[in-house]
């Protein structure tokens, strides 16, 4: 099975500091991987040279073998990469039904019309999109006044809309009730398996990370210092030395 | 170029920076501390020159009345600050920044009038410092002393404001609540008592600035624009915040523009300071020394959702004010004549600064560029004015394209200085080309054909064309464009995760935006049969400005609310009151404590509270 997001070698400096050092994984369709590791350990700096954010220093980022290192948020998006935010970002004076609309507009290239009357189209669609995450009941309230673990499955949503081949979660239950976070998490993984998404995910809550990730990449000091099953990475005497201590 | 001549305006441009540094020093930390963008600061400015003059006059002009009366010049406006900061800034800091802005330009009004009730039209010409008179030598030409210890005081000043900054408690408060002003009062320190004296500092710095200025230029009643635009561009030049970067960019845009003088391009030096300025933002988008500014911490009020406009209300004032003119006199259609433009103009001004969030200070650039247009292309090219008046308007759009292509690089603050500076160089072109424009005299016989010459067919004219440009602007907001427009602002990175390109979008809005402006200018232009550098001035952008936010930025129908209400307001009080300025000040500031929405949010909240349940 060919991987659909290829990751070899990636490096990223700042000034003086090595923040990712030969970074490498690859993640396959309907699979879920958790990037994790302690506070500085490089994950959001090796998840924003994937999503265009950030340039790497070296490397190469693969989408279903095409090169797609230092590309802008925008083209890869456009070849079928879906985020969601670790601070969710939406569009808060548009309703949840507009917010979904904005992304199918955008992947339809819609969006260019200057005298069509917006939100017409692609309702139904939009709909459906609410109805896998649970949201259609609120479709027509403003985003700035829900809570906030609606605001994270609005997000989803919109991830979805293009229907991408890949969904990068940066932090998908920050901020969140702990009972929310799993049902949160559990909802994507079903959605991912069900449409062969492959799903990169970062993450601080161990129950998240080993009830729904189906591998396991650790960061520590910007190197990859274990991979594999989650039982693997369980038992693995680094990743508790990192976590616990070495004392353990 | 001799070395002499070099050495020469290099001093002169030096001598020059020590009050730019002084005033733009004020209004940087006065923003850094309460994020209020003082639009008043030139106002001090002027106060303090004004304040020397006449203690100059009362304490005697010998060296001790001279100084003291530089230093109670200061003193006094520094107090004058904290009258404006305890009895109007201080009730309104929870409401949103525009506002603050709103109120900042009310004062500007009032201000204006005290000056001239107590001072007088004339321009007041101060004596020469006592003392320091005389010339010195260098490389055989004469320097006023004066000057020469001008250029002492900026260095000095920043001296010793870095020490005050860096060595006192209060400086370490400053500077902490300069970088998170959430965290200082959380950790409970007295910000009203924090704000108050930052406000003073501020405007004393201002005030002195104004006060040295005394034996080189004379003080007058339109020095509080022009300065405040110096000193903006010095800011965002120099990185808002910063004071070794206000600094550094006075003494760059002081020098660039003595050199300018000193070599015969004197026309140069109104536009050289915005050069500088729009080179730096693009290359340095936070200025020669800024830093990103940080990421509030709280989002914040996001604005409400925006619905679109009814259309039997609509219908029923549009036919309200085409009967007007049937019933009403001359003077009624000449003020719905004006009404009708400035309502184009407001809302093209909304378009870009509400639902997209790129607030301009500097919209007239399109009105007047659009009025001057539509004259030119009708006296110097001999079109018909029927084609220039309508041709006009996209040779205002297209400086919206130059313009917007760097605007849309910036955002927040730095944008709208940005906007600002365009327009300035708009004005400065359009005042200084004599040979095309007239100069300040500004161009005369630009009446209308025969079949629009009467006052109620022109304004029926106008009435349609403003209602087409308004028509088209609301329903670009309720289009896919209009949507990306307010998505962007509320979320560029997600806007931009979604694969939208923001900065086209809001290019092409600002090209609207400058479009619709351009026609409501040029319609304007035909209807007065004249038209003057003043329509491309800080005071017809601020104009507009107001119009928005007197009518609710967050509405859709306020700006042309505020459009009419201010519009008629100035002309009722400007025929009642010489001091009409102050007055309509005075109302605006009463409206932005009683109504901090605006006008028709104020009255959309009234309505909601009392509706039955």
């Amino acid at each position: 099975m060919t991987a659909v997001l290829q990751v070899d070698g990636l490096h990223k400096a700042f000034g003086g500091v090595r923040a990712v050092e030969d970074v490498a994984f690859a993640v396959s369709a309907g699979e879920l991987l958790a990037l994790i590791g302690p506070n500085g350990a490089g994950k959001s700096t090796c998840f924003n040279m994937l999503n265009g954010q950030l340039e790497p220093d070296s490397g190469v980022v693969e989408l279903e073998g095409r090169d797609i290192t230092g590309m802008s948020p925008r083209a890869i998006w456009r070849l079928g990469v879906g985020r969601t935010f670790q601070i969710t970002a939406t569009f808060a004076s548009l309703s949840v039904r507009e917010n979904v609309q904005m992304a199918l507009y955008s992947h339809a290239g819609k969006l260019r019309s200057l005298l069509s009357r917006f939100g017409t189209a692609l309702r139904t669609e939009a709909d459906a999109l609410l109805d896998q995450v649970g949201m259609l009941d609120q479709a027509d309230r403003p985003c700035g006044v829900l809570a906030y673990g609606d605001l994270k499955r609005v997000e989803l949503a919109m991830a979805l809309a293009n229907q991408p081949r890949l969904l990068l979660m940066d932090e998908p239950t920050a901020g969140m009730a702990p009972r929310e976070r799993v049902a949160l998490m559990e909802l994507a993984a079903r959605l991912a398996r069900a449409q062969k998404i492959a799903v990169l995910f970062t993450e601080h809550d161990m129950d998240v990370v080993f009830s729904q990730a189906d591998r396991i990449v650790v960061l520590d000091r910007g190197r990859v210092i274990a991979g594999g099953l989650p039982a693997e990475v369980r038992a693995n005497p680094d990743v508790q030395a990192v976590y616990l201590g070495s004392g353990h | 170029m001799t070395f002499a001549s070099f050495v020469i305006q290099l001093l002169n441009g030096l001598a020059a920076a020590s009050s730019l540094f002084l005033v733009s020093a004020g209004l940087s930390l006065i923003f850094g501390v309460t994020r209020i963008v003082n639009f008043a600061h030139g106002s001090l400015y002027m106060l303090g020159l004004y304040g020397a003059y006449s203690l100059i006059e009362a304490l005697g002009r010998t060296p001790l009345g001279f100084w003291s009366a530089v230093v109670l010049a200061a003193l006094a406006v520094g107090l004058a600050g904290v009258v404006i900061e305890v009895v109007v800034l201080r009730r309104i800091y929870r409401s949103p920044e525009l506002f603050q802005l709103l109120a900042t330009f009310a004062i500007v009004l009032v201000i204006k009038d005290v000056a001239l009730a107590a001072w007088g039209p004339e321009d007041l010409v101060g004596p020469r410092a006592p003392g320091l008179s005389f010339p010195i030598e260098i490389l055989g030409r004469g320097i006023p002393a004066y000057d020469l210890m001008l250029i002492v005081v900026g260095p000095v000043v920043l001296a010793l404001m870095w020490l005050l900054l860096a060595r006192t408690r209060w400086g370490a408060l400053v500077r902490a609540a300069t970088q998170d002003r959430e965290m200082v009062g959380a950790l409970g320190v007295d910000q009203a008592r924090l704000f108050t004296s930052v406000f003073f500092v501020g405007a004393a710095l201002a005030g002195l600035g104004g006060a040295l200025q005394i034996p080189r230029e004379p003080a007058t009643l339109d020095l509080d624009l022009s300065v405040i635009a110096d000193a903006f561009v010095v800011t965002v030049v120099g990185g808002l915040g910063s004071l070794g970067g206000a600094f550094l960019a006075a003494v760059l845009i002081g020098v660039a523009k003595a050199f300018c003088i000193g070599f015969g391009f004197s026309k140069l030096t109104l536009v050289v300071e915005f050069v500088i300025m729009g080179v730096v933002l693009v290359l340095r988008p936070y200025g020669l020394l800024g830093k990103a500014p940080a990421t509030p911490r709280a989002i914040g009020e996001t604005p409400p959702p925006l619905g679109p406009p009814r259309r039997w209300p609509v219908a029923a004032w549009l036919v309200l004010f085409a009967l007007v003119p049937l019933v009403g006199d001359r003077y009624v259609t000449v003020l719905l004549t004006d009404i009708v433009c400035f309502a184009l103009f407001a809302v093209s001004l909304h378009f870009i600064m509400g639902p997209a969030g790129m607030v301009s200070f500097g919209h007239a650039a399109y009105f007047g560029l659009g009025a001057y247009a539509g004259a030119l292309l009708f006296k110097k090219a001999g079109l018909p004015m029927e084609l220039a008046l309508v041709l006009a308007p996209f040779v205002a759009g297209l400086f919206a394209v130059v313009y917007g292509w760097f605007c849309v690089r910036l955002s927040g603050v730095y944008l709208a200085m940005l906007t600002l500076a365009f327009a300035q160089i708009s004005w400065s072109i359009v005042f200084q080309w004599d040979e095309l424009t007239a100069g300040s005299n500004g161009l005369v016989g630009v009446w209308p054909s025969a079949w629009l010459s009467g006052k109620p067919a022109y304004y029926w004219m106008a009435l349609a064309l403003c209602g087409i440009g308004i028509a088209i602007l609301w329903r670009a907001l309720f289009s896919p464009f209009g949507y990306v427009l307010r998505a962007g602002r509320d979320s560029p990175l997600r806007a931009e995760a979604i694969g939208i390109d923001l900065r086209a979008y809001q290019w092409a809005a600002f090209v609207l935006a400058g479009t619709m402006a351009g026609l409501a200018g040029s319609i304007f232009a035909f209807s007065k049969g004249s038209i003057a550098p003043s329509s491309v001035s800080i005071a017809q952008s601020t104009d507009g400005l107001v119009m928005v936010l007197l009518g609710g930025v967050e509405t859709l129908t306020g700006p042309v609310v505020g459009a009419a209400i201010f519009t008629w307001l100035r002309d009722l009080l400007a025929r009642e009151t010489d001091f009409w300025r102050a007055a309509l000040g005075l109302m605006i500031l009463l409206i932005v404590v009683v109504f901090p929405q605006g006008l028709v949010g104020g009255l959309a909240a009234l309505y909601a509270r009392w509706r039955p349940a």
